[in-house]
Formats: structure tokens, C-alpha cells, sequence
């Protein structure tokens, strides 16, 4: 099978999930190529083809342009497949790209077997099995679904691409997520609320909890989002990735973005009413209990001793 | 200006799911059913910027059985002006192809100068719908965004990009945007609205009154994924949680020590 990745650059880096489509792609026993607008300077550790068009040529977003130039490579390459990260450069393009090809896109792949992708749905708490039945499948996989071996060192063959003309779409530039707040990376616990703690006075006993371990407090997204916490105490995709040796996780339903940024941590704990909460997925201990009633007796406990 | 903002109905998320006789979805009976949260986020857009701008229109636009007119009504009492329910009994097996073409069809009928959509759906989570309506219609789609302003026929807008930075963005109407969780506060209808919006324009049409393309993908079957990991699970008494809770710590991490 003919395989294309379609791998992603941004400020200066090849991003990693380029490994993961070409962990994809050895998975799938296919031969792969890759497509990326990005810089000589920052070549992926790929050892195929790349067609490599410059970022400050072809515009580092510009999807117009990039479509553009990624449907000559497909017309030249005739690839069966063609595989985008699940990412905010990934589903942008993907569906561009589908449409032009008439191509059926299957989004979020995270495994696959002989002739069917499977898809999480419903925040993962069911998986789906999907068969395509055009002659060229756009897939996007989820982040961490494809994790790398250690991959050998490699450099790819790259054929240069030309510039790209400025589409319907202008890029003005970047702007950093907001500096400053905890550094959470550091922190040995972290005990973390989210929309389960129901409202923002019931953040206090999340703090007081993390305080009784000598930790942090951190938030899921909707917590973020309702400005009960602010954005530097966000763990996820979207916010900063931890490790800590204990991770609580009150009222969090266990999103694939959260559990991105906490799935790493030692030991974790899930407080939460629902038994079939996907955080189970990646739980020690799931305590199917009222975050609002188990908080604070805990809290107490361990202050007690 | 005419606007239209396209929800879903989906399940809520904490339900407890079944897979269906066919095998193929998830069992639909018992649940209950609520916009699709990135919805809110766009009927909310689409509501603001009618109120900036004043002279506008705003259509909501929903396609899948009788029920999902509940959801509908929600977004006219946020603030939408007039309902367009495309009845389709059986919108879970349609494509995100088909149901991007359904939508494109009405549009082109109607000549939207901005489209709102979620950036994904909770249930199926593609998140294809709306950047393929923008292709198809040949207009320009931003995606993703965290923030949206409008000024003579031009939008500045924020992509969120992972680890949360943004990307600043603009393009001209006519125009389609993917709205992301946080873009703004979406606001509870207020009992007054919620009356207003019963006398609202909500039509039906069936699905065959619009073009849809050859069906490109199937679910050939649903399934709860495998438990992994073998997490512990406890319950019972909030107390007994609690010591045990307090013995696990105690047992199986350091930070106690
Ligand atoms: C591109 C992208 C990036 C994202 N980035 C992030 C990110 O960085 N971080 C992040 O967190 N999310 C992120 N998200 C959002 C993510 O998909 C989820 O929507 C979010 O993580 C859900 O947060 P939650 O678990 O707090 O809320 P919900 O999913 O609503 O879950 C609430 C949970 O609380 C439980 N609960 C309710 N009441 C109680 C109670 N009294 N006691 C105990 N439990 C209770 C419920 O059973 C449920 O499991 C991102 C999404 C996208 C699309
Ligand atoms: N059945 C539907 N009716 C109306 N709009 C829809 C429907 N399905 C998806 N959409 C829109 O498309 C967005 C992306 O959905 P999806 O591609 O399914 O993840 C949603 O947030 C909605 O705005």
C-alpha cells in the first residue's frame, strides 16, 4: 500500500506527532513518503521521500496554499492513504483535502485492522469500527494512539517543492498562551477539579485537599473556560502536561485532551459519580463517590493523619 | 446580513451507553439529549454578532429526527431568529460527506454571508462538517477558534493551537468559522425568551428535498472499548472511601512519607 503523511511544522520545529505517522505507517507495512511545508533546517528523522516545501515561501499557515501544494504531490504520488495528526493543523487541512479527492475521511484512528479503522466516540466511552469504501481514505490519528519505537536516525530524500500563493486565509502571527501562574510541572501531587465540582466556590476544597498533600491544584478545561481557575492550572492538550507521583482527578470525565497532559503521572486517583468515566481508562483507583461529600472527609483524614 | 449556525443534538456525555440491536450505534432510547457543547459556543457567536450588527438574520439549522426540534429550541431562545429542521430519522449512519452536502445545499440557496459550526461533535467527533460546507460552497473556513470579531465584512480571529497558543488569523465574508470550547460565555435562555422563541419560525423539510452524495463510509460496529489498566474500583460509604483512600496513599505512593 502507497501511503502519504502529511507531516507538521510550526515556529521553527517539526512537530513530533510526525513520528507517530510514520509508526502508523510501519505498523500498516506500507511505503511511505512525506509531505511537509517546513524547513531544510528541521528535517523530520523520516528515511523515505519528502516533498518539502519552505515555510516562509509556502506560508507557515496558509491552507489554500498548502491544499494546493499537497494535491500536486498526491497526483504525482497516487498514494492509497493519506495520514494527517489529529491536531489543529491536521483537521484543518485533512477535510480540504478529502473533499478535493472525493476521499471518504475518517478522523481520530486509533487502532486499525485489516480492512476497518476504529474511532473513539462519545468521549470515548464507545469505540467505533468504520470501512471506507473509496479508493482513497483520508484518515487523521489521534495524538498517542501511534506511539514511536525508538526510531533509527535517518534522513529523507527530500525533493523541494516550490512556493505556495497566499489564499482566502491570512496568518498574522502567533501569540504565546499566557505567561506566568504555577508551574505545575513540578509539583509532586496535584489534585485536579473539573465541571463535576458543579461550581467555583467548591474550588476551595479541591486547594485544600492539594494543600493537605503539599501539592497544586489544577483544572480541566470547563473550569478554565468558566474562569473559575486560570489558564496556567490547565492540564491538558491545550494547557501543560504533568507528572507528578499522585494525580487526583476530581469530576473529570477523562477526555482524551486531559488525559494527555496527566497520563503520566505515578499514581492516580479518579473521584467520580459515574463508573463508566473513560478517566477509569487510566486510573489506579477509581472512587465512585460524590467529589462534594469524599473531598473533604479525605482532607480531614489526612490532616488527622 | 444573513447568518446561519448549525448545531447537533447529541446524547449527554455522563449517560450510560448500549450498543444498539443492529449493532451499529449506540442504543438511543433513555438517554438524555442536549446541544452539542461546541454548539453553544457557536449559537452563542452568532447571537453576539447579529446584536453588533444589528440588521441581520439568523437562521439555525439542525438535521436528524423529530426530537432534535427540543435542541433546536434552546438556540431560538438564546437568540436565533428562525428554525430549519432537515427530518432524517436515520442522520447517525449519514456521513460527515452527506451531512456537509445537505447543509451546503440549503446554504447555497440562501446566500449566508458567515456560517457558524462547532468545531466537532461530541457523539461522532469528526470534526469535518464544517470545514467541508466551506469547501463546498467555495468559501474560506476558519477553524478552531478561541476568538472571533467581525468589522465590515472582514473577521479577526484567534486559532487555538496545542499547548495553547493561537494563531492570529482574518479572511473575508463570505465566510464559515469552527468555534472551539471558551470562545465566550454562552448564555441560559431567560424564561421570557423561552416563551418568545415558541413563536418562532421553525420549518421541517424531509432529507430527500436536498442532494446528497453516495454514502463513502460505514460504522460496521459499535463496541465498548476493552477495560485496560485494571484500576481498582471502589464504592460504597463516602467515609469507608475515604480511609480507604487515605490507606492507598499511604501504601502505594511516597507522598505521605
Ligand atoms: C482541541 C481540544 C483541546 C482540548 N484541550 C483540553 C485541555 O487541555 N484540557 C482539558 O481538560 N480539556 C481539553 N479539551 C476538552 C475536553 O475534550 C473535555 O471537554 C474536557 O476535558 C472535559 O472536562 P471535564 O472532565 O471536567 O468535564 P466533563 O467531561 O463534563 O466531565 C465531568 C465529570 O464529572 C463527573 N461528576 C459530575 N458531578 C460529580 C460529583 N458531584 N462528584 C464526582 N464526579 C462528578 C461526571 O460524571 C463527569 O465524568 C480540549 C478539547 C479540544 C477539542
Ligand atoms: N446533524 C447535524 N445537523 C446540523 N449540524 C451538524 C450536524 N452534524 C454536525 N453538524 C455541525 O458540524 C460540526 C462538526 O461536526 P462533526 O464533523 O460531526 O464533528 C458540529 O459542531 C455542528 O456544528
Amino acid at each position: 500500500m502507497k501511503i502519504l503523511l502529511v507531516g507538521e511544522y510550526r515556529d521553527g520545529k517539526t512537530l513530533g506527532t510526525c513520528a507517530e505517522l510514520i509508526e502508523f505507517a510501519a505498523r500498516l507495512g506500507g511505503e511511505a513518503t512525506m509531505f511537509l511545508v517546513g524547513s531544510k533546517d528541521a528535517l523530520p528523522n523520516f528515511s523515505g521521500t519528502l516533498y518539502l516545501a519552505d515555510s516562509t515561501g509556502a506560508g507557515e499557515f496558509n491552507p489554500d496554499g498548502h491544499k494546493k501544494l499537497l494535491l500536486e504531490v498526491i497526483a504525482k504520488e497516487q498514494p492509497q492513504l493519506v495520514v494527517f495528526p489529529h491536531s489543529s493543523y491536521g483537521w484543518d487541512l485533512a477535510p480540504r483535502i478529502a473533499l478535493a479527492l472525493k476521499a471518504a475521511q475518517v478522523s481520530e484512528v486509533v487502532d486499525l485492522t485489516e480492512d476497518t479503522l476504529i474511532v473513539p466516540c462519545c468521549n470515548s466511552k464507545l469505540r467505533r469500527q468504520v470501512k471506507v469504501k473509496t479508493a482513497l481514505t483520508v484518515v487523521t490519528l489521534q495524538a498517542g494512539a501511534f506511539t514511536p519505537q525508538d526510531q533509527a536516525s535517518a534522513t529523507p530524500h527530500v525533493i523541494e517543492l516550490p512556493d505556495a500563493e497566499p489564499g482566502t486565509i491570512s496568518f498574522n502571527g502567533y501569540e504565546a498562551a499566557a505567561a506566568g501562574g504555577v508551574d505545575l510541572s513540578k509539583a509532586k501531587v496535584i489534585v485536579s477539579a473539573g465541571r463535576g465540582i458543579g461550581k467555583p466556590e467548591n474550588l476551595s476544597m479541591i486547594d485544600a485537599l492539594a494543600k493537605a498533600l503539599n501539592g497544586e491544584y489544577a483544572a480541566s478545561r470547563p473550569v478554565v473556560d468558566a474562569e473559575w481557575a486560570e489558564h496556567s492550572r490547565q492540564v491538558g492538550t491545550t494547557g501543560q502536561t504533568v507528572a507528578p507521583k499522585l494525580y487526583i482527578a476530581c469530576g473529570i470525565s477523562g477526555a482524551i485532551q486531559h488525559l494527555a497532559g496527566m497520563k503520566k503521572s505515578e499514581f492516580v486517583i479518579a473521584i467520580n459519580t459515574d463508573k463508566d468515566a473513560p478517566i477509569g481508562e487510566v486510573a489506579d483507583v477509581l472512587a465512585v463517590a460524590d467529589l462534594k461529600q469524599l473531598v473533604p472527609l479525605l482532607t480531614a483524614k489526612i490532616a488527622g493523619g | 446580513m444573513n447568518i446561519l449556525v448549525c448545531i447537533k443534538q447529541v446524547p449527554d456525555m455522563e449517560s450510560r451507553f448500549k450498543v444498539n440491536a443492529a449493532g451499529n450505534w449506540y442504543e438511543d432510547t433513555d438517554l438524555a439529549w442536549r446541544m452539542n457543547e461546541y454548539d453553544e459556543y457557536a449559537v452563542e457567536q452568532a447571537v453576539q454578532l447579529k446584536e453588533q450588527v444589528g440588521a441581520a438574520e439568523l437562521t439555525v439549522l439542525c438535521i436528524g429526527p423529530e426530537r432534535v426540534k427540543e435542541t433546536m429550541k434552546k438556540a431560538l431562545a438564546m437568540g436565533a431568529d428562525k428554525g430549519m429542521h432537515i427530518l432524517d430519522p436515520d442522520s447517525h449512519q449519514r456521513d460527515p460527506m452527506t451531512i456537509a452536502a445537505v447543509i451546503a445545499d440549503y446554504a447555497r440557496q440562501h446566500n449566508f454571508d458567515l456560517i457558524f459550526t462547532g468545531m466537532q461533535s461530541q457523539d461522532r467527533g469528526s470534526a469535518q462538517v464544517g470545514v467541508l460546507v466551506a469547501e463546498m460552497l467555495g468559501i474560506p473556513s476558519l477553524t478552531t477558534l478561541v476568538e472571533f470579531s467581525y468589522a465590515d465584512g472582514t473577521i479577526s480571529a484567534k486559532r487555538e493551537l496545542e499547548g495553547g497558543s493561537r494563531a492570529l488569523v482574518s479572511c473575508n465574508t463570505p465566510a464559515l468559522v469552527t468555534c472551539q470550547l471558551g470562545l465566550n460565555k454562552p448564555r441560559y435562555p431567560t424564561l421570557p425568551n423561552i416563551m418568545k422563541a415558541k413563536k418562532k419560525e421553525l420549518l421541517t423539510a424531509p432529507l430527500a428535498d436536498f442532494s446528497t452524495p453516495e454514502l463513502q463510509q460505514q460504522t460496521v460496529a459499535v463496541f465498548l472499548p476493552e477495560k485496560r489498566g485494571g484500576g481498582l474500583i471502589l464504592e460504597g460509604d463516602p467515609a469507608e472511601l475515604a480511609d480507604q483512600l487515605l490507606k492507598i496513599i499511604k501504601d502505594k505512593t511516597t507522598v505521605l512519607a
